[in-house]
C-alpha cells in the first residue's frame, strides 16, 4: 500500500491505497465522487476527464499515485453544494447538451479547461476540435457544441472558474 | 492490472539505480501508453518507476543552434511553448496533433520515443531533423535509437533526459489520422537543413520510421512540391491491413510530402549559417 495526500475539490485528502489504483476508482470507490463516469476505460471516450492541478486528464489513464501531492477537481468540485451551477453547468442544462448524461460530467470538465486555454470566444470549429477525445453516443454533438460557447461566454462574467 | 511495487525516484541517477536493481522494472511518465496495456494484462512490469516526480526533466530551451526539450515536457507543454513555436513551429503542430487535450496533458516526449510506437509522431521529426537523443549514458543518433516496431538501442537501465533538435531552415509535418484511432495512417515530415533535405514517414513503414531518399534528393535540388512529380514509394515493406493497403499508404506518403513542403514553404526561411563540422550539435 501507498499513503497518498492530495486536494480533491479545495480539500486535504490522505489515504493508503494500492499502487495500482487508477485515479477515477480513487475518487468514486474510496471518496464517493461518483460524478466522474468510467466508460470506456481506454482513455478514448473522456467520461472520466477531471482536472490535475487545473488541467484536463483522464483518470481512467492516471494511477492515484501520481496524483500525490497534485491537486483534483472533479464536476462535483466546480460549484459548492445548494449554490448556483457552474456557469458551463448551467450553459447545458440551458441548451439541452446532454440526453442520457453520462458523457455529461466528462463533457464539461473538458469545456471548462478549453476556456481557460483558448478563452471565451470560441467557434464551433474549434470547440468541435476539442473535444477530440470527449465521446456522446446521443446527442450527435450539436447541442453540446452550443452549450459549450454559451458556457464559455458565461464563465467571462462569473466568479466561478 | 497486475499488482505492481511503486517507486518514486527524486533523481535520474535513482531512478536507473532502481531499474538495475530491479529486472522487469518498467518506466512510467505520463502513463499513455503504459497503463493501457497494463490494464489489458499485455504487460504486466513487477515495478514501476515513476518519473514525474524528478525536477528538471521537462525543460524546454535553446541551446546554441538547437532546441532542447526535456524528457517528461509533455505534448501539450510542446504544442503550446512559445520558444518551441518560434524555433521549430513544425514541432509544436506535431505535437498539438498527438492524441486529444486531455492525453496532451499527460503525453511526454521522452515516453513517446522510447516506446517508439510504429504510427507515432515524434519519431518523424526525430528522424527528419537529424536529433539527437541523449540518455543517462550517451547520445544517440535516431539512426542508433530506432531499430524497429516499439524497438530502441535503450538498454534497461537508460533513462532519456532529454531530445536536441538542431533547427532547420523550414519544416512541416503532415497527418492523415486513422479515422477511428485517430493515429496516423501515414505521417511525413520534411525538414530543409542548413546541409540537407530529409523526408520522413510514421504510420506506414512495416518497421517503424523511415526516410525517403528519393524525395529528399529531388527537393534538395529544388525544395517545391513539383520536385516529386513522377517519383513514386514502393509499397514493398509499407504496412497493409483493413484501414489501408499498402499501395495506399504508398500513394498517400506522395501526396502527404507535396503537402509538407508546400506548408514548409508557406513559412519564412531561417537565416541559418553553414552548420560547422567542429561544433557538437548537442548543447
Amino acid at each position: 500500500m501507498a499513503k497518498i495526500s492530495l486536494i480533491v475539490n479545495g480539500n486535504p485528502v490522505t489515504a493508503n491505497v494500492d499502487p495500482r489504483t487508477l485515479l477515477v476508482q480513487f475518487l468514486r470507490e474510496n471518496l464517493r465522487l461518483t460524478g466522474t463516469h468510467v466508460g470506456c476505460d481506454t482513455s478514448q471516450c473522456g467520461a472520466c476527464v477531471v482536472h490535475l492541478d487545473g488541467k484536463a486528464v483522464k483518470s481512467c489513464t492516471t494511477l492515484a499515485v501520481m496524483a500525490d501531492g497534485h491537486s483534483v477537481t472533479t464536476i462535483e468540485g466546480l460549484a459548492a453544494d445548494g449554490a448556483p451551477l457552474h456557469p458551463m453547468q448551467e450553459a447545458f442544462r440551458e441548451h439541452h447538451g446532454l440526453q442520457c448524461g453520462f458523457c455529461t460530467p466528462g463533457m464539461i470538465m473538458t469545456a471548462v479547461d478549453l476556456v481557460h486555454r483558448k478563452g471565451h470566444d470560441l467557434s464551433d470549429h474549434t470547440i468541435r476540435e476539442e473535444l477530440e477525445g470527449n465521446l456522446c453516443r446521443c446527442t450527435g454533438y450539436q447541442n453540446i457544441v452550443e452549450s459549450i460557447a454559451a458556457g464559455a461566454k458565461a464563465m467571462g462574467n462569473s466568479d466561478l472558474t | 492490472m497486475y499488482e505492481f511495487k511503486y517507486h518514486r525516484p527524486a533523481t535520474v541517477r535513482q531512478a536507473a539505480n532502481i531499474l538495475l536493481k530491479n529486472e522487469d522494472a518498467k518506466l512510467i511518465a505520463g502513463g499513455h501508453t503504459l497503463l493501457p496495456v497494463m490494464k489489458q494484462r499485455l504487460a504486466a512490469p513487477p515495478h514501476l518507476v515513476d518519473l514525474s516526480h524528478v525536477e528538471g526533466l521537462d525543460g524546454i530551451e535553446i541551446k546554441g543552434r538547437s532546441l532542447v526539450i526535456g524528457a517528461t515536457a509533455k505534448h501539450a507543454d510542446v504544442a503550446a511553448s512559445a520558444i518551441v513555436g518560434e524555433a521549430i513551429p513544425a514541432l509544436a503542430e506535431l505535437a498539438s496533433l498527438i492524441g486529444d487535450p486531455a492525453v496532451r496533458h499527460k503525453g511526454t516526449i521522452g515516453g513517446s520515443l522510447a516506446n517508439n510506437d510504429p504510427t507515432a509522431d515524434y519519431p518523424a521529426a526525430v528522424l527528419a531533423l537529424g536529433a539527437t537523443i541523449v540518455t543517462n549514458k550517451r547520445k544517440l543518433k535516431p539512426e542508433e535509437f530506432f531499430q524497429g516496431l516499439f524497438t530502441t538501442a535503450l538498454e534497461p537501465d537508460e533513462i532519456i533526459t532529454k531530445v536536441s533538435f538542431p533547427i532547420p531552415k523550414k519544416a512541416a509535418y503532415i497527418k492523415f489520422r486513422n479515422q477511428a484511432s485517430r493515429y496516423a495512417l501515414v505521417g511525413v515530415f520534411v525538414a530543409k537543413r542548413p546541409s540537407d533535405v530529409r523526408v520522413t514517414v510514421t504510420g506506414a513503414g512495416s518497421e517503424g520510421v523511415f526516410r525517403v531518399t528519393a524525395f529528399e534528393e529531388a527537393l534538395k535540388k529544388r525544395f517545391s512540391p513539383k520536385a516529386l512529380d513522377g517519383i513514386h514509394v514502393d509499397a514493398d515493406g509499407l504496412n497493409s491491413d483493413l484501414h489501408g493497403s499498402a499501395e495506399y499508404r504508398a500513394h498517400l506518403i506522395g501526396v502527404l510530402a507535396k503537402r509538407a513542403v508546400e506548408a514548409a514553404n508557406a513559412k519564412p526561411e531561417k537565416e541559418l549559417p553553414e552548420p560547422d563540422p567542429t561544433q557538437p550539435s548537442v548543447g
